[in-house]
């Protein structure tokens, strides 16, 4: 039972992540994980999950995370690309989910590109 | 583990009918057998508005939009893109002109001006979760106007919103409630007419399938803002999905204490209840639709008194429309100047329209008051079907009228459409193209005001059937100048001398097609002919001589014998003995027969 604005708030703040995936359109950072056969293979789903987990976590409501195609990086396999409003886009390759957790504090947070992980942009 | 992508199944009327349900289930089955069932989860949703291009299923955050799925194009979703990342290209909406697929939604030219306020939920939360809508601000505006609110603020910024009713007539919302809350009584009801009788409107139907508690909330508004305490759904029987969809909402918003008693712990209680109608026209007009919830026969009886004053059970009543109500949520939480801001200068926000007919692109579209038949039509329509030339927009349903190409770039609102002989009503428009005679379609919308009609006012009941009658005769080729005449004449009395909104609106296709298209007319009762080719009595079989091969098919099959001709021959039809039965036209495999 609701009693008080506060609880219908505090119902709308529980549930409010299931929409998120449905608000895409109005989001302006993209984070991009290939998952073609090749980042799979190398681990590209734990990756994509944990991505999704510290958005949730860093409360980051203006991103997105999407799976991709192949991005032609096999070798550097997992893959993610994170695209910023005015910013060209960045991509990292070996992303495991340590990294990929550390991604989304540093650069999608607060926009630190980490270079050592960088193959292009 | 969050869920990180989502596969939206259509679960409205019309993408039921062409087997969504089974693609969510293929959808479901597959994605669990690639072990992703924790990761990527399928809903079903309320109509995009996309119906005639359904099964719809959009994939996000990647915001893909695939269209007319089947159980086998389901599989591949699920193998190419589900599971490799890779947009499945067979089932990608492809624009007509340029043959270019469009992924997403809001590039296809079918959404491109739309802006979604009535529908803003409809294809985008799953309608039996409430939850979903409370994630999506759902009662917050209830919980504002209730804790926050006196019912003359509410009033106020309705009526500053400048929202009119979206059920046909316009009324400004605020106004009305402001009048039922001027009138005392211990007891006052608020009604949501979701009769919704116009042929080919189904926006009304739509949103309660994808978005029932957008229009709870909007009746809980208007109950607190004129102080009543109950509220009655009135929804036709033809609608059981809507009303199954109803059920769940009520049921989930009683749970919560959202309707019920002492609502947000104060002291406003509010409850609803679904009346479901048999469906005739008549009983969407609010007099008679009161009668038919007393269990009186649904007949409309004289206006003053308005329902504000004396409604149901006698009692003060305020009815709105399912569109109307929809509405109602976002002025009060993005405030009157927000809504004002969008459309004309006295028809503000949005409309939903059915469109229909020779277009493209049909379905159910919300764009701006203000926007223009020409964009709707080119733009959103995407023109007209195979490449023909565009005659006229029929707008209102069958108390509106014709609009023809000279008046396309007239922004479209309440006011203008009225100026034009022709009615907002509840949003139907269908395009008619050169192979539509005027008259015919005249003939079609008086058909149904006759058969509903309810027979009270001599009017109505016998004017109609009078006009009907000398429509006949002239689609009959036995129309004489004097008819024309009198149509006009006793189109005008039927206007004036009915009771309700029917019988005052009957005649709008008669008078508007006589209007604009005359020269058909004329051409019906002078010449005998059907400039579009529809009216079967008014036709004359030809047999072009150059074409015909002489191979004696059609002498074969006219019932009747007047072909003559011998094998290998040309061929020609003895006119006077012609049926017309269009027979010898359908056998032809040479193009050589024509009727004009
Ligand atoms: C013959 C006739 C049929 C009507 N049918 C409907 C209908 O199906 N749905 C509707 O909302 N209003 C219908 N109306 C208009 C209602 O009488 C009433 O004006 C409307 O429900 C008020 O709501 P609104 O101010 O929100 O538009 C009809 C009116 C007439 C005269
Ligand atoms: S105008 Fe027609 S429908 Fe309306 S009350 Fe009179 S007879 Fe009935
Ligand atoms: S069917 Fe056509 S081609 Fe054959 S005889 Fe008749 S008009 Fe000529
Ligand atoms: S019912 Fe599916 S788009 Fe309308």
């Amino acid at each position: 039972m609701i009693k008080s604005l506060e609880e219908l708030k505090k119902i709308r703040e529980q549930y409010k992540d299931t929409l998120q995936n449905r608000e895409a359109e109005e989001k302006n950072i993209k984070i991009l994980v290939g998952m073609a056969t090749c980042g799979i293979a190398a681990g590209a789903r734990n990756t994509i999950n944990a991505i999704i987990e510290e958005v949730r976590k860093e409360n980051i409501d203006n991103a997105v995370v999407v799976q991709t195609g192949c991005m032609g990086f096999c070798y550097a396999e997992p893959t993610v690309e994170v695209r910023m409003p005015n910013s060209e886009p960045i991509l990292y390759g070996k992303v495991d989910s340590e990294r990929a957790r550390e991604i989304v504090k540093r650069h999608v947070k607060n926009g630190e590109v980490i270079r050592e992980w960088v193959l292009r942009g | 583990m969050p869920v990180r992508m989502e596969l939206l199944v259509c679960g409205g009327t019309g993408c039921q009918a062409s087997n969504s349900n089974r693609v969510l289930e293929v959808l479901r089955e597959e994605i669990k057998n690639s072990n992703l069932e924790n990761e990527v989860s399928v809903l079903m949703t309320g109509c995009f508005g996309f119906c005639e291009k359904g099964p719809i299923v959009k994939v996000m955050p990647d915001n893909v939009f695939y269209v007319e799925v089947d159980e086998d194009s389901a599989r591949k979703i699920v193998a190419e893109h589900v599971v490799k990342g890779r947009v499945y290209q067979e089932k990608l909406y492809v624009e007509p002109d340029t043959n270019e697929k469009l992924p997403e939604q809001s590039k296809i030219p079918f959404y491109k001006k739309q802006i979604r306020i009535a529908l803003r939920n409809c294809g985008k939360i799953d309608p039996e979760n409430i939850n979903e809508y409370i994630a999506a601000d759902g009662y917050m505006a209830l919980g504002k106007v209730l804790t926050e609110m006196t019912p003359e603020g509410v009033i106020d910024i309705v009526k500053r919103s400048g929202l009119r009713g979206r059920g046909g007539g316009g009324f400004p919302t605020g106004v009305k409630w402001e009048a039922t809350r001027k009138s005392k009584s211990d007891i006052k009801y608020v009604i949501c007419n979701a009769d919704e009788g116009d042929p080919g409107a189904f926006m009304d139907r739509s949103i309660l399938e994808g978005d029932p508690h957008s229009v709870l909330e909007g009746m809980a508004i208007a109950a607190y803002a004129i102080g009543a305490q109950f509220g009655y759904i009135y929804v036709r029987a033809e609608y059981p999905l809507a009303i199954h969809r109803l059920r769940i909402a009520i049921s989930q918003a009683r749970e919560l204490g959202l309707l019920g008693k002492n609502i947000f712990g104060t002291d406003f209680c509010f409850d609803v209840e679904i009346k479901i109608g048999a469906g005739a026209f008549i009983c969407g007009e609010e007099t008679a639709l009161i009668n038919s919830i007393e269990g009186g026969r649904g007949e409309p009886t004289v206006k003053p008194p308005y329902p504000a004053q004396v409604g149901l059970w006698k009692k003060p009543t305020n009815i709105n429309n399912v569109e109307t109500f929809a509405n109602v949520a976002p002025i009060i939480l993005n405030g009157a100047e927000w809504f004002a801001s969008i459309g004309t200068e006295k028809s503000k926000g949005t409309k939903v329209f059915a469109l229909a007919g020779k277009v493209n692109n049909v379905g159910l579209v919300e764009v701006p008051m203000g926007i223009t038949l020409r964009e709707i039509i080119y733009e959103l329509g995407g023109g007209i079907k195979g490449g023909k030339k565009f005659k006229a927009v029929q707008t209102g349903g069958p108390s509106g009228g014709c609009i023809p190409a000279e008046y396309l770039d007239t922004p479209i609102d309440y006011d203008n459409l009225t100026a034009l002989g022709s009615m907002m009503g509840s949003g139907g428009m269908i395009v008619m193209d050169e192979d539509d005679c005027m008259v015919n379609i005249a003939k079609f919308y008086l058909e149904f005001s006759c058969d509903e009609s309810c027979g009270r006012c001599t009017a109505c009941r016998v004017g109609n059937k009078r006009l009907l009658e000398i429509l006949n005769k002239i689609t009959e080729g036995k129309g004489e100048m004097e008819d024309l005449e009198m149509l006009k004449e006793l189109a005008e009395t039927v206007k004036d001398s009915s009771l309700c909104g029917l019988g005052q609106t009957s005649p709008n296709p008669v008078l508007s097609t006589m209007k604009f298209f005359y020269d058909e007319y004329l051409a019906h009762v002078r010449d005998k002919e059907c400039p579009a080719g529809v009216c079967k009595e008014l036709l004359k079989y030809y047999i072009i001589p150059e074409k015909c091969v002489g191979c004696t098919a059609c002498a074969k099959v006219c019932p009747v014998n007047v072909i003559h001709g011998e094998p290998k021959k040309v061929h020609v039809i003895d006119r006077d003995g012609c049926i017309k039965c269009g027979q010898c036209y359908k056998t032809c495999r040479f193009g050589a027969i024509t009727r004009k």
